[in-house]
């Protein structure tokens, strides 16, 4: 074999046991293990949650193009493995994202506009991740799968697991960052304690220009079973697979029975961040042939079928509309950060040197008033 | 060192074409010459850095790899063992940390290790800086632990000539390598000329008998831009190697012109500039005007981009840094 035998091109083989509770054209499907028994009310609920996350990431893009953000990574077609994987998750659960979960956000309250600070260089991450069950924003990849271990594992000493309300946690993660060594040492510790953590690969099939057959030659949710955990590969395009999935590995890891790995099959179908240009290293059908299965069209064929009149969807779109003027306006409201706070915020306890450097600055900045 | 005798290109092209050159005329020389990294094949590298390399060279040579920092040195190092000549593409300086451990306790020890027996020339390429209004990760100066790791030997290019002719000897030298890129001076264009300093070289780019400021990498242009801008006389000097360092070349200019400010976008605190201070108070205590004073990021982690403009030595806090020696 070959360096070069690792062909970008080489597809992996399609999996018969991908889990699906709705077809791309929203025809609800049955499933030996999973089932979501979620009432009309709920569909619709996470119907509003897709298309607002789609517009919260739509906005992003936008406000990218116009000057206003350096930098947006777009979600656009992982709003169902995000959404579903979001809802499946309880007040006492934390969630330890990617640089991509704004799906995922969304579902723990954290206000958009918050999200946006990161992008635009106001900040590292505008939310406290104790209020919302959801850790800052993680750029450096898979580093966060090992800090989702560990907060278990402080769960499990604080005796907040082994019961049916007790806490989960949900790390997250891509294609891409199964390969990097924190992924697997994260699931080797949450295997051998038996972590209440649930695993989530979001594997939309690229990372930045690699394509998940140089990352593995197996499907990523086999992998759990040499970490001694179980593994399934979800339809993360479709909402409602991916909460019943996410949500019974949720409540077995909150019993105390043990982590899961779950891979959502998913795409990006946008590109990896608004600086990439995916003309260069994949084809236009493969896009198009996924955007075949968009997981929210799938929803609204689903609900109107079975008699959600249209009022509904207007009114979701109109609810968008006005969230993303509010996040617009907020965005360019957004202030500057000031310089000197800075210097407070390294350590609780302030040193003297730090406090020496942002005087001095201050001084200096004074110098030009003068 | 240099096994493989470099390749001069001429033209004018921008720091990124020039460092493209460099590695096309190094797997050119080489058949041993491995470069690998994240995304350095199709698509050429994030900075298109190595951009129609698999195209020529084969996707045996121009590795795509998986995506794990810890794996590329890691598998380097095998490679180099095995005769090759690896480069490594780190995405961006922040992502290296996942290789430390084979950085600095593998790769900068293995020839102290075998006592010589084992070579390991390992290049590792790291776009580095901030100045670009990246998100978090994508701004870091990590020089310093490298400098600070015996056995690893650190360089860094601030124009098109330099790089394209660094890179070859980076490759070409038989210890390991780190080279910085200064990735905000990617664009920066410039005309491909011979460099005639060996890669450990310090060279003095601006004459001037009033201030000697010392830099490397990105804050060369910032340093010349200042020493232009001044009404004094100031002496650019570009370290180009930080590990060695060239203190004949340093020690010469601050001689003559008594005065010296340091300029380095990473943190303060034991940086480069508290060596450098260090060394030039050893050599030249009583030759000194001023104390050496640094102009240099503060001791924070990488501030927000809309905070970098305060963060980044810029001009003005060179100049008044300068004003500062001269007022002693
Ligand atoms: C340790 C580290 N190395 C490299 C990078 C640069 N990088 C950012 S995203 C990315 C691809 C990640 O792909 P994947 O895990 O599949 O996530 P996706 O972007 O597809 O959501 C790379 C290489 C990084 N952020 N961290
Ligand atoms: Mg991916």
């Amino acid at each position: 074999m070959t360096l070069s035998s690792l062909d970008p091109s080489l597809a992996l083989p399609p999996d018969p046991s991908l889990v699906q509770l709705l077809t791309p054209d929203g025809r609800r499907v049955t499933h030996p293990d999973y089932a979501d028994g979620l009432s009309a009310d709920d569909v619709r609920g996470l119907y509003r949650d897709l298309v607002l996350s789609r517009r919260i990431d739509a906005e992003g893009t936008a406000l990218t193009r116009q000057g206003e953000l350096g930098l947006w990574a777009p979600l656009v077609g992982q709003e169902a493995a995000q959404v579903g994987a979001g809802r499946a998750m309880r007040p006492q659960d934390m969630a330890f994202p990617t640089y991509r979960e704004h799906g995922l956000a969304w579902t723990r309250g954290v206000d958009p506009v918050s999200l946006l600070g990161l992008f635009r260089g106001g900040d590292h991450g505008g939310w406290d991740p104790a209020e919302h069950g959801f850790a800052l924003y993680a750029i450096v990849l898979g580093a966060q799968t090992l800090h989702a271990v560990g907060y278990a594992m402080g769960a499990v000493r604080d005796g907040a697991v082994g019961r049916e309300d007790g806490t989960a946690v949900l790390a997250c993660f891509g294609d891409g960052a199964s390969s990097q060594g924190d992924v697997n040492e994260a699931l080797v510790w949450a295997g051998v304690q038996r972590s209440p953590v649930v695993f989530l690969c979001q594997n939309n099939q690229w990372g930045i220009s690699t394509p998940t057959s140089a990352q593995t030659r197996t499907p990523l949710y086999h992998r759990a079973e040499g970490f001694g955990f179980p593994g399934v590969r979800v339809d993360g395009n479709d909402v409602l697979a991916t909460y019943a999935v996410v949500r019974d590995a949720l409540d077995r890891a909150r019993r105390g029975d043990g982590p899961t790995l779950v891979e959502a099959w998913t795409y990006r179908v946008g590109p990896h961040t608004t600086s990439d240009d995916p003309g260069r290293y994949r084809p236009a059908d493969e896009v198009e042939s996924w955007r075949a299965r968009d997981p929210l069209a799938r929803v609204r064929l689903l609900l109107e079928r079975e008699g959600t009149g249209p009022e509904f969807f207007a009114e979701v779109d109109a609810e968008a509309d006005d969230l993303a003027a509010r996040i617009r306006k907020a965005c360019v409201e957004m202030p500057d950060p000031d310089p000197l706070e800075a210097f407070d915020h390294v350590f609780v306890e302030q040193t003297p040197e730090l406090v020496r450097q942002r005087d001095e600055h201050a001084a200096y900045l004074a110098g030009f008033d003068a | 060192m240099t096994a493989v005798a470099t390749e001069v290109a001429t033209g004018t092209v921008t720091l990124a074409k020039a460092l493209n050159l460099g590695l096309d005329a190094a797997l050119a020389a080489d058949p041993r010459v491995v470069l690998m990294g994240e995304d350095i094949g199709q698509l050429g590298g994030v900075f298109r850095v190595t951009d129609g390399l698999q195209e020529r060279y084969g996707a045996d040579r121009v590795v795509d790899t998986p995506l794990g920092e810890s794996g590329i040195v890691g598998t380097a190092i095998g490679l180099a063992m095995r005769g090759y000549r690896p480069v490594c593409e780190i995405q961006f300086d922040g992502f290296v940390y996942p290789a430390f451990d084979q950085i600095v306790s593998q790769l900068a020890k293995l020839h102290f290790r075998s006592r010589g027996r084992v070579r390991m020339p390992v290049t590792i390429r790291i776009p580095y800086g901030g100045g670009i209004g990246a998100v978090e990760h994508h701004s870091e100066s990590p020089e310093a632990y490298f400098v600070h790791t015996a056995g690893l030997k650190v360089v860094s290019c601030a124009t098109p000539a330099d790089a394209h002719v660094m890179v070859q000897q980076a490759v070409a030298s038989d210890d390991p390598v780190v080279l910085l890129e200064p990735k905000r001076r990617y664009w920066d264009k410039g005309e491909l000329t011979p460099v005639q300093e060996s890669l450990w070289q310090a060279r003095v780019v601006r004459p001037g008998t009033d201030c000697t400021l010392l830099a490397y990498g990105p804050m060369v242009r910032t340093c010349l831009d200042a020493a232009t801008a001044s009404e004094l006389d100031l002496e650019v000097v570009d370290l180009r190697s930080l590990s060695p360092l060239d203190l004949d070349t340093v020690v010469q200019s601050v001689r003559r012109t008594g005065r010296c400010v340091v300029v380095h976008e990473a943190s303060r605190t034991l940086g480069t500039g508290a060596e450098l201070a260090a060394r030039l108070t050893e050599e030249l205590f009583y030759e000194l005007e001023a104390p050496v004073l640094r102009v240099t990021g503060f001791d924070l982690p990488y501030p927000p981009a809309r905070m970098e403009e305060h963060h980044l030595p810029d001009l003005d806090r060179v100049l008044h840094a300068v004003d500062r020696a001269m007022g002693f």
